[in-house]
């Protein structure tokens, strides 16, 4: 039962990052425009024309 | 207007504390993603620009700068030159308080969500080891660590619970969050006692899982509220007014109708709103009042005459002298007693509401009972207090509490998308009970423009030489033909004959439009007697002419909606500001027999009041600022988007769209939606009969607890998402155009 030492704190350690890391893209605006999001991934202005296909 | 025109965009900038200044506009005209990439791509290359960014879910585009040259209307003017139109925005308080509301319930809704999840693990862990060889030690250890997740989780995420819970006891009421703060309470302080004692069962994870499904009800419910909000924004900075300001040096500024203040001169030009009340001072024309008073024939305004905000100038330009601005007008004062009317309003008992009225004694009674009888039984006190608190853990209206937001929500996003934007979850109730409905005419039966009903016969060419002239003549009639055709260059030279019309020269030979004397045309008969009631204009160009019938013509489905309605048992009457002699015909046409004429809005409010006291359950469609008071009084009301600004924004539905049908579709959706809440109702009372005995008998594990109360919750969500199904009727191309415009 030893293991229990380690396995349960990585188990609520790794949920616990799991949330800290939604309430930060929360607090960043992540969500604030899910349509726009979809649409900008295919924008590739910011690559050089070098780069592009 | 010229577009050129300078505009102070003062009040709506955001200056910040670090020097930097920022600005929203809503956008009209993004229909596309590539319109993202162009508009942002060209703003930054602006001079002084910092930042330019679109929120293309609420169509919004925000854009920052330090440099304090930089002018913003260049943004405007940039975004003009592609073909967008760019109007500025400030967000309105209730919307930015939604906007906290909303991330607050998400930050909820993760901590509760991270808490299940991790107790759950530990719990599974707990409920095989209990079947194989867990030690008592290691169970204990789990219990303690999941009391540690789950306190802090509950006292953190439940707020919302308890805080309601606790408003509701303080006036000595019980809604549904009683019996769930009282659930949830319980099963954490039942589960720490039984933790302490070495005890094989906790309730932890049912507690935690509990406020999860919960928060997921209350953050569908509060979402779809933000974004009829946002809509609703957006279209009040799109309508947005402007008004010009005359200084004392006689220039003139364009200022926003937000930052008018009394005892302004203003600049009214023909067919421009009037921002605020006031008192001509200068000039005389006619004004439309329609939207104040219902009454379509236009007014003389002359000076000393009091003009109210919301009427429309029609024909001269005059100076008007603020007698009240900006936050003090007549509209604000409608404001103000639609939100008394709305705290009125919420005394309506949710079905919700009553399920809680019956729902609570009933099961506190039941675990009184399973108390009573484990110690009538010669039980310990300890397994009769622990058989009655499973009894209310069971029961905890997990189901019940999302049986109703979750048919609302369904219900009103599918509304959303054909063009029907819902303010209130509740309306659905209000509006499914409706068996009265009561009419405005003007705006809300007709369109809420006067067009020119023939159009369609009259040839093109001779159409825009009449408009155009028409632009020159002061006679609201002539308006009307001007903005038919939305012409901007009016003929040089054109002569006025008082009373009778204007005429000028298109390469040589003589156009002329006014009464039909002065035109040499004859009245066709035919027209007169097909259009009772229309005002008709005439037209000579040479040797060829026309005359216009000019009406305000009804909604193009609005007799086939009212014979729907009447075929559903509702009834139908008309309350009209206007003259009986404009209210019959429109009356006759739709076969409506109870109306009446020549009301104003107390006498509205008066016999939607009688209707009510007669127990009728009253639906008011209205659009009009006379319309307020009785929107106000009646059970629910419904504003096409044409509305006045205040109307609207307090109305319980606001429809798009030039066809009356949406009335129709959102009494029967709401039919639907009630239908649906009551199965789900049933089905949150059968999964109670079933569970309660169960827990009666003191047999419910934490397991058998977690798999009712999920099972349950999924059950009524997959059957309020039937309420998506409901059929399309007749929508037609134009309206979901419409629709995708404003909601997409």
């Amino acid at each position: 039962m030893s293991v229990l030492v380690y396995l349960v704190p990585i188990a609520l350690g790794l949920g616990l990052t799991g949330l800290l890391a939604f309430l930060w893209s929360l607090r960043a605006g992540q969500y604030d425009d899910l349509d726009g999001a979809a649409i900008r991934i295919l924008d590739d202005d910011d690559l050089g024309d070098s780069n592009r296909a | 207007m010229s577009v050129t025109e300078a505009t102070d965009l003062s009040p709506f900038t955001h200056r910040h504390s670090d020097g930097t200044a920022s600005m929203e506009f809503a956008v009209e005209g993004i229909n596309c993603g590539g319109c993202i990439g162009r508009i942002e791509k060209s703003l930054k290359q602006l001079s002084g620009i910092d930042d330019a960014r679109l929120n293309f879910t609420n169509r919004r585009l925000t854009i920052a700068w330090t440099d304090p040259r930089f002018d913003p209307s260049q943004a405007v003017e940039t975004l003009a030159r592609m073909g967008y139109r760019a109007h500025p925005f400030r967000q309105r308080d209730s919307e930015e308080h939604e906007a906290q509301e909303a991330q607050r319930l998400l930050r909820y809704l993760a901590v509760a969500g991270f808490a299940a999840m991790n107790i759950m693990l530990l719990s599974v862990s707990v409920w095989s080891g209990n079947v194989t060889d867990i030690t008592p030690e290691t169970r204990d250890l789990f219990h303690w660590l999941s009391a540690a997740i789950a306190l802090p989780a509950a006292a953190y995420a439940g707020q919302p619970f308890f805080r309601s819970a606790l408003s509701a006891l303080r006036t000595r009421q019980v809604n549904m969050d009683v019996p769930i703060s009282l659930g949830i309470l319980l099963a954490l302080g039942m589960s720490l006692v039984e933790t302490a004692n070495h005890a094989e069962h906790a309730y932890f994870d049912s507690a935690v899982m509990l406020i999860f499904f919960l928060l997921c009800g209350r953050y569908l419910d509060q979402a779809m509220r933000r974004r009829t909000r946002a809509v609703a924004g957006n279209l009040a900075a799109l309508k947005a007014e402007f008004a010009h300001r005359l200084l004392d040096s006689g220039e003139i500024v364009r200022i926003p109708a937000s930052a008018v203040h009394v005892n302004d001169r203003l600049l009214i030009r023909p067919g421009e709103r009037i921002p605020a009340d006031g008192v001509v001072v200068g000039g005389q024309s006619h004004v439309d009042e329609s939207l104040v008073t219902g009454e379509t024939a236009p007014r003389k305004a002359e000076a000393g005459a009091a003009l109210y905000a919301g009427s429309i100038n029609l024909a001269g330009a005059i100076t008007l002298r603020v007698t009240a601005g900006g936050h003090d007008t007549l509209l604000d004062e409608i404001d103000r007693l639609l939100d008394k009317a709305v705290k009125d309003k919420s005394r309506h008992v949710q079905l919700a509401d009553r399920a809680a009225r019956y729902y609570a004694p009933v099961v506190h009674t039941a675990a009184a009972a399973t108390f009573a009888g484990w110690m009538l039984a010669g039980q310990s006190a300890h397994d009769a207090i622990i058989a009655a608190i499973s009894v209310l853990i069971i029961t905890c209206p997990c189901a019940l509490a999302l049986a109703i937001p979750a048919v609302q929500v369904v219900a009103a996003g599918t509304l959303f998308r054909s063009g029907i934007f819902l303010n209130a979850g509740s309306a659905i109730e209000r509006l499914a009970g409706v068996d009265t409905i009561v009419f405005d005419k003007t705006g809300t039966l007709t369109l809420p423009e006067p067009c020119i009903v023939n159009a369609a016969d009259i040839d093109p060419v001779l159409l825009d030489h009449a408009a155009r002239l028409a632009l020159s003549s002061r006679h609201p009639l002539a308006g009307v033909l001007a903005r038919h055709r939305g012409q901007r260059e009016p003929f040089p030279e054109v002569a006025e004959e008082p009373g009778q019309g204007i005429r000028a020269a298109l390469e040589g030979v003589e156009m002329r439009l006014g009464s039909a004397a002065f035109c040499a045309v004859t009245m066709p008969q035919e027209l007169l007697s097909r259009n009772p009631g229309a005002s008709l204009i005439a037209f000579r160009h040479g040797e060829r002419e026309a005359v216009f019938v000019i009406h305000q013509a009804l909604r193009p489905d609005a007799a086939d909606t009212v014979r729907a309605l009447a075929a559903q048992g509702i009834g139908l009457s008309i309350l009209s500001g206007d003259r009986a002699a404009a209210v019959a015909p429109v009356a006759r046409d739709l076969g409506i027999s109870d109306w009446q004429a020549g009301l104003n809005p107390a006498e509205k409010v008066a016999v939607v009041r009688d209707l009510k006291a007669r127990g009728r359950h009253v639906l008011m469609v209205g659009d009009g600022i006379n319309d307020a008071p009785s929107l106000a009084s009646a059970d629910v009301s419904m504003s096409p988007i044409t509305a006045a600004d205040m109307s609207q924004a307090q109305a319980d539905a606001v429809f798009v769209g030039d066809r009356l049908d949406p009335v129709l579709r959102t009494i029967l959706m709401a039919r639907k939606a009630r239908r649906l809440m009551r199965e789900n109702l049933w089905l949150a009372a059968v999964y109670n009969t079933i569970a309660v005995p169960i827990a009666m008998a003191g047999l419910v594990t934490p397991l058998i607890a977690a798999a009712a109360m999920s099972g349950s919750s999924l059950l009524v969500t997959l059957n309020a998402l039937r309420a998506r199904t409901a059929r399309q009727r007749n929508a037609s191309g134009a309206e979901r155009a419409a629709a995708t415009e404003f909601a997409t």
